[in-house]
């Protein structure tokens, strides 16, 4: 679902003539079951998080969030994301880069590849890489010898967020790029700028708001991955856990309460996330309208 | 199918799309509704289909008033500018959608099917899809699948308008015959007026969502009744200074009043060329075209530019050149209505201007 | 005017193509790899016998069907959310708009625990159909439902978009030649909409056959009854069975790759007709 930024409601769709619409009574019956079917689906479990997550009074939440074990998880899971983010940023923008602006053979191909993440099952990511790095692992051996610790510790939970999450940015900015053209980059190359300059003056401009929609998502990806890590993390309190894996022990040790209040800080990151994506939608549709309006 | 228009207004917004139109078209009529973009002309053909519902007035069809009746049960058959064919459908599929709707059998919706592409020319089309076919086939799929279920009127929304040039013209012509053939009532959109001169027996001229004219081409080009139809048709020009033409002093006077004229009515040429060349005007050269059948001058009399056509059988005059101009006649505007006025000249007695 | 890498007139080609690769080879193909490697180093009788013993065909059998008919189930209200999203007026339609994207934000742990508690004997819907005799959370169905949350995003988005842009023309034809909404619906719109409804339900599939965060805690992972591959997985592995994890994990990478190239494929032809057509 690549290049989710478009105003894709446009209520001039919505305006119909009688004989193009459906009768008053299917359209009332078709929303209504509509707006159930999502009630039911999607709103009722961020709804049980929020009243699970108080059902014990605001000071047992507060309790919740900042006992220890729970701090040190979000201390894990923001590090993460500070290295994982930043690196898959620069990936997708050094992707989208190359497949945008350059003609060469095999650019299906690597646009597949970028893909393959998507359809790879998160625990199956976090398989290869302790397969890879795992004590049994193709590498083990080597890495004990150095004592370097990589599956059970915090490189091993990046790498592995770093997989499930690359996509996301280059995912983003390819068709932007691609619909954008070269024009204006060559413009400025033929006016003698140089590489960076080109990069920071013409291009960065035309792409910020889709590259911070992509860095939000992949953020949010980022922080809530529990599949692949939690293969990975080997669970340790306080030292290998993210907030994700830290809701599924208190949530197995019957603390649903404790369990649901650090998920709540899960749930409030994924609304900014849909709130920021939102913004970032009316955003992009008022400056296709400036364009559209100001176009010559 | 006898359609009345009555007093029909449309308002989009603050726009009058359409305003205070009213018309009759009788039985079996090929009638062209011509005129600039945004003239209201399509509005006007989707409110008699039943697409948009007018503000004010009455739509009748067949003495009976339609406005409320929905498009679905009005009889009417629609050709779309893009087509709109059903894309998921054969051409089959396609005209016999209609015949599908009324429930016919299907041997019955078979042999109507095969009698229309027998009557648009594509019988060997029948199980292709609308993307293998050419734009002018698919035109007459759209055609042919507007007429299967035996509609009592035909409509058609700038039908050629999509269709490259080349192909237009024979497009054109096949349609006229077409409709001819079949006798049904036919309303057609268009804003070229080459297209509506030689297809309709009638026209309807509207600008700005006013009907200015109703009337045959010939009519029409003759006797322009409003100064926007006299402008509008053929290649009218407004002259700046008509008063200076010789024997249009007293029709135009000092009333400031403007004329049109048009390069059939301009004679241009050297003296043993012209039919009056007594009462002749002087005149120069200023530019010179090739039209492919005809060299287009445009020649400046006493201020006023005028363009006039010249035979390739004659020598050709070239820029610079002076040469003789005589006017036959003008239309003199006068307000709101158009005069056509004859060169007096032409019949004084001593045909010599003085 | 797009030159080849060499001719353009743009810098980094180089740069960038040769750190994309890079960062691939390094986070995607040599980790990925190592599944083969290490499958490699079985016999195919071990091999055979990994992945097709008993409980993990249940396993497949499990997440194939549930992941099928959440995606199904999909495909009928994705249509149904994108038709009333595109179609109608209604207050609060931006607010429903971006709810759909919830799934596709929120952390699959947190949408574990919170359908489980929903769905649990106890909790607000589970106790509803409790006194009937039906279970929820648990079962398959349970799972089911934890898919069709996952999945839901997935058919909205590839449908909306098709549907916003569907051209007016050909739904006035079709009123013109008598034809009233059902049928309008049936024989226009719905063949233009077959195409992006089986591309989301593609993709929901393949999401939910390796969905793993979201169905764990719903499913209780009883081996031979709700116990889903990826779980099978996860199992293994903290037995320190490897080469039983890595087996299973090849077979469904297969699956999933084959599915990948099918939905390309897919749209890959879906666009080529719109061209054409």
């Amino acid at each position: 679902m690549a290049g989710a930024i478009h105003a894709h409601l446009s209520d001039a769709a919505s305006d119909r003539p009688a004989h193009a619409t459906e009768s008053r009574g299917v359209r009332i019956a078709l929303i209504t079951a509509a707006l159930l079917f999502l009630g039911l689906i999607i709103v009722l479990p961020l709804v049980s998080v929020i009243v699970e997550a108080l059902s014990q009074g605001w000071r047992v939440y507060v309790e919740s969030i900042t006992e220890k074990d729970a701090l040190s998880a979000l201390r894990l899971t923001l590090m993460t994301a500070a290295i994982a983010v930043p690196l898959n940023t620069l990936f997708g923008v050094a992707a989208a880069w190359a497949i945008a602006k350059f003609q060469f053979r095999g650019k299906n191909a690597l646009v597949t590849l970028i893909d393959l993440p998507f359809a790879v099952s998160p625990v199956i990511s976090g398989l290869i890489f302790v397969l890879l790095f795992g004590a049994q692992g193709l590498l083990g051996p080597w890495l004990a010898a150095h004592d370097i610790k990589i599956i059970f510790a915090l490189p091993g939970i990046v790498l592995a967020t770093v997989f499930v999450t690359f996509p996301f940015v280059a995912r983003e900015l390819i068709p932007l790029m691609q619909a954008q053209g070269v024009g204006e980059e060559e413009a400025a190359a033929t006016l003698g700028a140089k590489g960076w300059q080109i990069f920071w003056r013409v291009t960065l401009p035309n792409i910020k708001w889709g590259l911070l929609y992509g860095v939000i998502l992949c953020n949010a990806r980022a922080m809530g991955e529990f599949g692949a890590v939690s293969v990975v993390s080997g669970h340790i309190r306080g030292q290998t856990n993210t907030l994700p894996l830290h809701v599924e022990i208190l949530y197995n040790e019957y603390q649903f309460t404790a369990s649901f209040a650090v998920a709540s800080l899960l749930a409030l990151l994924a609304l900014v996330t849909l709130i920021v994506k939102a913004i970032l939608e009316w955003k992009s549709g008022q400056r296709q309208a400036d364009s559209e309006g100001g176009a010559g | 199918m006898r359609i009345e228009v009555r007093n029909v207004t449309k308002r989009f917004g603050n726009l009058k799309a359409v305003d205070n139109v009213s018309f009759t078209i009788g039985e079996g009529k090929l009638i062209g509704l011509l005129g600039p973009s945004g003239g209201g002309k399509s509005t006007l053909l989707r409110m008699i289909a039943g697409l948009e519902t007018p503000d004010e007035g009455d739509i009748i069809l067949d003495g009976r008033r339609v406005n409320d009746v929905p498009p679905q049960k009005r009889g009417i058959g629609f050709v779309f500018q893009n087509y709109a064919l059903f894309r998921h459908m054969t051409v089959f599929g396609n005209i016999a959608f209609g015949l599908e709707v009324k429930k016919l059998k299907k041997a019955e919706i078979r042999e109507r099917v095969n009698e229309l592409l027998k009557l648009v020319g594509l019988e060997g089309v029948a199980n292709r899809y609308p993307h293998q076919l050419s734009g002018g086939q698919r035109q007459r799929v759209a055609f042919a699948r507007a007429l299967a279920p035996r509609p009592s009127l035909l409509l058609l929304d700038e039908p050629f308008a999509a269709i490259d040039a080349k192909v237009r013209k024979e497009l054109r012509t096949w349609l006229k015959e077409m409709i001819e053939q079949i006798g049904i009532t036919s309303i057609f959109v268009t804003h070229d007026q080459d297209e509506a001169v030689e297809v309709a027996d009638e026209m309807l001229i509207f600008s700005n969502g006013r009907l200015e004219q109703q009337g045959s081409p010939v009519e029409i080009y003759r006797h322009p009744k409003t100064p926007f139809v006299a402008s509008f048709i053929g290649e009218s020009r407004v002259l700046q200074h008509p008063e200076r033409l010789f024997g249009f002093e007293e029709a135009v006077g000092q009333g400031g009043k403007s004329a049109i004229i048009r390069p059939e009515f301009v004679e241009v040429g050297k003296e043993r060329e012209l039919s009056y060349p007594r009462s002749a005007q002087p005149g120069v050269v200023r530019q010179s075209f090739f039209r492919g059948a005809h060299l287009e001058l445009e020649v400046e009399v006493e201020g006023n530019r005028l363009i006039a056509y010249r035979s390739l059988d004659r020598e050709p005059l070239m820029p610079g050149e002076e040469v003789l101009v005589f006017i036959h006649r003008l239309y003199v505007l006068d307000g709101s209505s158009a005069i056509l006025v004859e060169n007096p000249l032409k019949t004084d007695p001593m045909p010599v201007h003085i | 005017m797009k030159g080849s890498g060499k001719a353009s007139v743009l810098p980094g080609f180089g740069l960038s193509l040769g750190f994309t690769v890079m960062y691939l080879s390094l986070i995607v193909i040599i980790p990925l790899a190592s599944v083969l490697i290490k499958t490699a180093g079985m016999s195919f009788a071990e091999f055979w016998a990994a992945v097709t013993n008993a409980r993990v065909l249940a396993a497949y059998r499990i997440s194939f069907l549930t992941a099928f008919l959440a995606a199904a189930v999909n495909a009928v209200f994705g249509l149904l959310v994108a038709w009333v999203l595109v179609r109608y007026r209604f207050p609060g339609k931006r607010l429903v708009d971006s709810i759909v994207d919830l799934p596709f934000a929120l952390p699959t742990a947190v949408a574990g625990i919170a359908l489980t508690s929903i769905y649990a004997p106890t909790g607000w819907i589970g106790s509803l159909f409790e006194p009937l005799g039906i279970k929820i959370a648990y079962t398959p169905i349970g799972i089911t439902i934890a898919l069709i949350f996952i999945g839901l995003p997935f058919v909205v988005r590839t449908v909306q978009p098709v549907l916003q842009d569907l051209d007016k023309d050909v739904e006035e034809a079709a009123v013109m030649l008598g034809a009233y909404r059902w049928r309008t619906f049936r024989k226009v719109i719905l063949p233009e909409l077959i195409a992006p409804l089986l591309t989301g339900f593609a993709l929901a599939f393949a999401r939910g056959i390796g969905e793993y965060g979201s169905v764990v805690f719903i499913s209780g992972n009883m081996p031979m009854k709700t116990e889903i591959a990826p779980l099978l997985i996860m199992t293994k592995l903290e037995q320190f069975d490897y080469a039983g994890a890595t087996a299973i994990a090849l077979v469904m990478l297969i699956i999933s790759f084959a599915l990948l190239l099918i939905i390309n494929c897919m749209q890959w032809r879906y666009s080529r007709r719109v061209q054409a057509g």
